[in-house]
């Protein structure tokens, strides 16, 4: 009862008929571009979907920073796209906290989670385990469209009358759950949390799909310590989603129920308007357990996998073995588990008990240890490497860069005694921007430079990719780091205006930086996306089946491979995916068998 | 068969691996749902909640379906479809029951003042106990096309995979309820 080989020879045989065939079998463009069931053609709808959100989410923070950098200044122009959200060309409260949140939710979620995971796990676990597809081609399929029906309706809900969710991206009751409360916390927050579990269905999909796949779909000769690292990284990521944000899910159906059904899960003792409301023994605390014990994790799912291109990457372009592969499985897997112990530190100041938080204090900074580990070991791969500074490897470095500053600024933020000062300042803007939002982003700029040749078979224009790179690279320590001293300074986040601070009047031209600044680097964004969609269909054409001399399966199929892969067996793999400048050759890949005289792994 | 057995043993089935991994996702959503009802239990005007015995039933009822399916997988196996058509249409039937009992149970709370107003164990009652169901319900509505296409389906593989992976599912949620039963009965009295 061999099921695994029917469904190898099976997809073998759909593989082989469907190159033969392609003169008078073509598939129809729906089933091969839309409701496609190749992993490739999935993780590039992930990558497309990912794109049109960043544009949006990006939008909206050069929004907020033109309130935040000119408040005195009125642009007639907002008010003639946004109407009254804009009214005398100034953004009003309602917008503004409108604006962070969307900001917030679609950036974290819909960007740097389905945009970069969805991406790559999609494409890379097949392709680089050996495999011809994913453990269920079909459940990868409506992982992709619970994701589209998510985007839809969070989309829907920029549009609708009385705004889209505005409690900020944590959706803390009491005040996301009170209709009263705002216009913000009427239809707008039904669709956040509609869209919401909507996604963690989606994700929930997908990291199953990526798990089974990883560990029963492999081809012959890849064991676990012989998979490439962007492979084992996307494993930690499917394991810390698939546990993690089922508890959100809780979370969020407590919080449908206590904004629909008048129970108390969450609130206690409220007046509103001057209304005493009947709810009592709630607790407010317990959202942010439940939010925070998927949210910490949520940070690593949007990091590990940066974390894991990055090295692949980094060792191919330094053209060196990467330093430490035992050393950085291990740090992923205290990382993974880690990520799972320390949520409390996002709740120092809610009147946590302060002998709990010295815990929480103790495991958040042991997670300094692998990280250190992973940073050394990427430094390490540099040292003395023949580096190629492709836009991919400058990324890659720039991801070391941010991951170093913004790491240690999280010192900071886990001692307990420290978070009651800095504790929703512009430091803690700073600090999460810098180390998860910007690092991430450069992991997935690393990626969509890197593996372009491999989902369209052609390059993306190298001088825009150099271009893009340096701008972002300044213009993101411009942005962010002048961020922590206003923070270490006392300055809150999500405030609209600050102009009612004496203390505050200083930083009001840094500020002014920031916003000029942010719009330079998103104009720049927009440039790269423009290179993306050019080179699709007129950059450069790959000629060479593995055009940066990597040693990955990847590289081993067609310059542009179908469904199924590889078009006869899939290769058989003999060695460790780094043997970079090894027995005096340039690299050696995974596919050739161990010599007689070499030393084995 | 002896060759076919320790192939299997080597290794599982992909789809009965990603079952396996949803399993371990959905006990993390019923972990943290207890958990929050652990930690709210501790505040001030909780009101502790007892189980209906309508509840009893439904669990014996489960009980004898999850029986009924494994021997429904053996039949399979032994390629005894007859058999097998029976006893899957037996536990479709038995999880219906199990689903109307678990409404009668809800109504009979209700009947009691156990409502969404002001706050205590009832209201958790509901959430949890409401998604356990809609699991049950999700098991049953796959289990009911696999009881249809018992009789239309012309399967050249025999392969009992989705057979295995329905009866191992039908499996946990019957033994995500004993866990909530017990939890609800030990926990939720005080």
């Amino acid at each position: 009862m061999s099921e695994a080989i029917n469904i190898h020879s099976g997809a073998a045989v759909h593989a082989v008929h469907h190159d033969n065939g392609h003169g008078h079998h073509e598939q129809s463009f729906i089933s091969k571009y839309i409701f496609s069931m190749d992993h490739k053609t999935i993780g590039k709808q992930f990558l497309i979907t990912g794109i049109v959100w960043a544009i949006i989410g990006g939008l909206f923070s050069v929004l907020f920073r033109l309130q935040l950098g000119f408040p005195d200044q009125s642009f007639p122009i907002l008010e003639t796209f946004f109407g009254h959200w804009a009214k005398g060309g100034q953004i009003q409260p309602e917008f503004y906290y409108g604006l962070v949140t969307i900001h917030g939710t679609v950036l974290v979620f819909f960007v740097l989670t389905a945009g970069l995971s969805g991406t790559f796990a999609n494409l890379l676990i097949p392709l680089q385990i050996g495999a011809r597809d994913m453990a269920s081609p079909f459940l990868n399929m409506l992982s992709y469209w619970f994701f589209f029906i998510a985007s839809i309706i969070m989309l829907s809900s920029i549009f609708v009358h009385t705004g889209p969710a505005s409690g900020g991206w944590t959706m803390y009751p009491p005040l996301s759950a009170l209709r009263q409360a705002g216009d913000g916390q009427k239809i707008g927050t039904d669709l956040w949390l509609i869209a919401m579990a909507l996604f963690i269905v989606s994700s929930l999909l997908g990291g199953l799909n990526y798990i089974s796949t990883i560990l029963n779909m492999r081809t012959k000769g890849m064991s676990m310590t012989r998979l490439p690292l962007p492979v084992w990284a996307m494993f930690f990521t499917a394991v810390l989603g698939v546990l993690s944000f089922p508890v959100l899910l809780s979370g969020a159906i407590l919080l449908i129920f206590d904004r629909n059904l008048g129970t108390s899960f969450y609130l206690s003792d409220i007046v509103i308007n001057g209304e005493i409301l009947p709810n009592e023994g709630g607790s407010a605390i317990l959202y942010q357990h439940l939010f925070w014990f998927l949210g910490h994790p949520e940070v690593y799912i949007i990091l590990l996998p940066a974390m894991g291109m990055v090295s692949e990457i980094l060792s191919v372009n330094a053209r060196k073995p990467i330093f430490g592969y035992m050393a950085m499985l291990g740090s992923m897997f205290s990382i993974a588990i880690l990520a799972f112990l320390v949520w409390a530190h996002h709740m120092f100041v809610t009147g946590l008990n302060p002998f709990l938080g010295s815990v929480f204090v103790l495991l958040t900074l042991l997670i300094a240890v692998p990280s250190a580990i992973k940073v050394f070991n990427w430094l390490t791969t540099l040292w003395r490497g023949n580096i190629r500074f492709t836009p991919a490897a400058l990324f890659a470095i720039g991801f070391v860069s941010l991951f170093i500053s913004g790491g240690l600024t999280g010192i900071f933020l886990g001692n307990s005694t420290i978070d009651i000062h800095l504790h929703d300042t512009m430091f803690v803007v700073a600090h999460f921007h810098i180390v998860m939002g910007v690092a991430s982003f450069f992991g997935m700029f690393a990626g969509v430079y890197h593996w372009f040749p491999k989902m369209f078979g052609r390059y993306l224009n190298n001088t825009l990719g150099y271009l893009h790179f340096w701008v972002t690279m300044v213009g993101a320590y411009l942005i962010f780091w002048p961020m922590h001293y206003q923070g270490l300074a006392g300055m809150p986040r999500r405030y609209l205006d600050k102009r009612g601070w004496v203390s505050f009047n200083q930083f009001a031209d840094l500020d002014k930086m920031i916003t000029v600044v942010s719009i330079i680097v998103f104009a720049v964004q927009l440039m790269f996306v423009f290179n993306f969609f050019y080179s699709i269909f007129k950059g450069r054409k790959v000629t060479s089946q593995n055009p940066w001399g990597a040693n990955t399966l990847e590289w081993t199929t067609k310059i542009t491979p179908g469904h199924g892969n590889w078009d006869g067996e899939i290769p058989e793999v003999h060695r460790w995916p780094y043997d970079y400048a090894k027995d005096g050759r340039e690299f050696i890949p995974q596919t050739e068998p161990v010599g007689a005289n070499e030393s084995k792994h | 068969m002896e060759i076919v057995g320790k192939q299997e043993k080597q290794k599982m089935h992909p789809h009965k691996f990603t079952l396996w991994v949803a399993i371990g996702s959905l006990v993390m959503m019923f972990a943290g749902l207890t958990s929050a009802f652990i930690v709210k239990s501790n505040q001030v005007n909780w009101k502790p909640v007892s189980l209906p015995r309508v509840f009893w039933v439904s669990t014996g009822i489960i009980l004898l379906s999850s029986l009924a399916i494994q021997v429904a997988l053996r039949s399979f196996k032994d390629r005894e479809m007859n058999r097998y058509r029976l006893l899957t249409g037996i536990t479709v039937l038995l999880g219906a029951a199990f689903l109307i009992c678990q409404w009668m149970g809800f109504r009979e709370l209700w009947a009691q003042q156990v409502t969404f107003k002001g706050a205590g164990g009832g209201q958790f009652l509901y959430v949890i106990f409401g998604l356990h169901a809609l699991h049950v319900l999700g098991g049953l509505i796959a289990l009911f096309i696999m009881f249809i296409k018992g009789f239309f389906g012309k399967t050249k593989l025999y392969s009992s995979v989705p057979v295995e992976v329905a009866a191992t599912y039908w499996h946990f949620v019957d033994a995500l309820w004993i866990y909530l039963l017990v939890f609800f009965l030990v926990i939720g009295k005080n």
